[in-house]
């Protein structure tokens, strides 16, 4: 063995560190990169309160009533404001990943002998926890639109926002790991990002949509989101799909999105990594 | 010396002999193209144990895709390179725990603390509490900024920042340590304990450390040098080899004009018999004694000469035998031009 250590000098004292460890990691500096950043603290909270304070004015002269003048109540409206905020700030948690790769932090994550599902997961679980954050800066309202609260309607709701934050973020992700500016990032995110909360049921039921406009927004994965929150929030009222499809839904996207972006990562090319 | 190799060699190396030779780097005819540019032509070297090691050329000699294809990023086009035997295209992740990296750019959270930082770096490769306190610890006094730990890097100085990246890369105790372009914005302060803390880990640690580099003057402190030049290596060799294959000593004329240079350089050979260069308006040829042969020529060319210059051979003049062109060529691949015109 002498021989060996003389040619293999100073054995690396690290391990394989398998996925939790990195994942952790990448997270954590998500979080204290926001707390840091007291701008973005701001806009996280207040965004929310902005949006009740808004949406809650313009149903106020007939909010004891429940319904505007086309018919529709505000709890109907309420799903779906949450899917818009979790939506925004999910995917647009990933403009951090262009600036990750120009600013070269990237460079030295990819070059750690990390599995690339821990920077998959590391990452997007960032975003995630911003984005459901914010959600549930809106939820903490439900109780003024008629929900009644049970530990189960509460924890239906947080897994649901979860996962919604979960799987979009992991969209956002394997959409902003190929883009090399922000600008090109937020053109196609903005092609996506109206159609994608329009089509989900937030504005319209599904059900009462004609033809072709149903089936797409029956294979848009949001729906199923939004039209889990509404089972979560309002048990009584019946909606497009029972929970159980719904769940399973959203949790088959989240599988899909975050698959996608391992995907992504784990392609090695004769072309520059980062 | 009973100390293992690491903890998961593979179990195909297993004669002594086998892993004697194994070099820390090991390039195998690598080969890599971009579309149909070809950036490196079929490159084969080694790099021996504790050696400072200098990957010398010009901007667009290929050195940047070198480092890439060594520190994981990329998958080289055709051949093999090695580091401690595994193959960076097929067993990266094994490279990647061997090797401790240095990027040109800054790497480093800007909204972290230097400690925030290093941390993240153990963490990423497998170090966690009170080891990776330690390496900390050991890596932020071996650069010297162990007071500044608790300090947002967006605070240091450039100079510092670049010390808190070499810390970065010696976290895990890398037996190979790859530095790209090192003294990009260092004083000359700086440079010199960036060189001596290199010194030191190859003294000390038995790192194996490569290092490229655009400046002649940093590839004299490498012990060893490959000269690239468009994706080719030119020299391979200790400095001090380099420059003694080249006979005597390098004498330049400068003449007023191209067409004046060559004009004297046919001249030369006929009277003379020396083989001549032209580069630009200068004549360039090495040659024993010198300053002899310049008294000699100045009388052959009454009013013709501009200007002399005798010198003992400096890598440039490596390069220019060796490529027929200067380091800087003003005639050149289009890509040196456009980065020297950037500066």
């Amino acid at each position: 063995m002498a021989t060996v250590a003389q040619t293999v000098p100073s054995p690396a004292k690290s391990s394989t560190p398998g996925i939790l460890l990195p994942s952790y990691s990448l997270w954590l500096r998500e979080i204290v990169r926001f707390f840091r950043q007291k701008a973005r603290v701001v806009g996280v909270i207040a965004s929310p309160l902005l949006f009740w304070l808004l949406l809650g004015s313009g149903f106020a002269h007939n909010f004891r009533a429940g319904s505007n003048e086309t018919g529709q109540s505000f709890a109907f409206y309420f799903p779906g404001s949450v899917a818009l905020i979790v939506l925004f700030t999910a995917i647009f948690s990933m403009m951090s990943l262009i600036q990750d790769r120009n600013e070269g932090f990237l460079l030295s994550v990819l070059a750690a002998p990390v599995s690339r599902s821990a920077i998959v997961l590391g990452k997007v679980l960032g975003g995630t926890t911003l984005a459901a954050a914010q959600g549930i800066v809106l939820l903490v309202f439900a109780p003024f639109i008629g929900v009644h609260l049970t530990l189960e309607t509460i924890g239906l709701a947080l897994l649901i926002t979860l996962l919604m934050s979960f799987e979009l973020t992991a969209l956002g992700f394997a959409i902003a790991w190929p883009m090399d500016s922000p600008q090109a990032f937020h053109a196609i995110v903005n092609l996506i990002l109206l159609p994608l909360w329009m089509l989900s049921g937030s504005l319209f039921p599904a059900n009462g949509a004609s033809g072709w406009l149903r089936m797409v927004m029956h294979l848009n994965p949001l729906t199923y989101g939004v039209d889990a929150l509404r089972n979560a929030l309002f048990p009584a009222t019946p909606t497009d799909f029972p929970l159980a499809v719904n769940l399973a839904v959203t949790v088959g996207f989240c599988l899909l999105c975050f698959a996608a972006s391992w995907a992504i990562v784990n392609r090695r090319t004769t072309k520059p990594a980062a | 010396m009973t100390r293992m190799v690491t903890m998961s060699q593979p179990p195909r190396t297993t004669s002594p002999e086998a892993i004697q030779t194994l070099a820390p780097i090991e390039l195998d005819a690598v080969t890599h193209k971009y579309g149909n540019r070809l950036a490196l032509d079929s490159l084969s070297f080694r790099v021996e144990h504790a050696q400072i090691f200098g990957l010398l050329g010009p901007n667009g000699s290929g050195k940047t895709t070198l480092f890439r294809i060594l520190s994981t990023l990329m998958v080289p086009s055709a051949g093999h390179a090695r580091i401690q035997g595994f193959d960076v295209g097929t067993e990266p992740n094994r490279v990647r725990q061997q090797t401790g990296i240095v990027f040109q750019a800054r790497s480093l959270d800007i909204k972290l603390t230097v400690a925030e930082n290093l941390k993240h770096q153990g963490h990423l490769y497998g170090l966690s509490g009170t080891l990776l306190k330690s390496r900390i610890h050991e890596v932020l006094g071996r650069v010297g900024l162990r007071d500044r730990a608790k300090e947002l890097v967006e605070t240091l100085s450039g100079g510092m920042q670049r010390r808190v990246e070499l810390a970065k890369g010696l976290i895990h105790s890398p037996s190979v340590l790859l530095l790209d372009e090192p003294s990009t914005g260092l004083d000359p302060g700086a440079r010199r304990d960036m060189w001596q803390y290199l010194g030191t880990l190859r003294d000390q640690d038995g790192v194996t450390v490569l290092v490229t580099t655009h400046l002649m003057e940093e590839a004299e402190h490498c012990d060893r040098l490959a000269i690239l030049n468009e994706g080719r290596l030119v020299a391979l060799g200790s400095p001090l080899e380099l420059k003694s294959q080249i006979g005597g000593d390098v004498v330049n004329f400068e003449t007023r004009s191209e067409e004046a240079a060559h004009a004297i350089a046919a001249a030369m050979d006929n009277r003379f018999h020396v083989q001549a260069a032209v580069l630009g308006h200068t004549v360039r040829l090495e040659r024993e004694q010198g300053h002899r042969f310049v008294t000699e020529v100045v009388e052959a060319f009454p009013g013709q000469i501009e200007g002399v210059s005798v010198a003992k051979p400096s890598l440039e003049d490596v390069f220019i035998q060796r490529t027929g062109h200067r380091f800087w060529n003003e005639a050149g691949s289009d890509e040196a031009a456009v980065q020297k015109g950037e500066k």
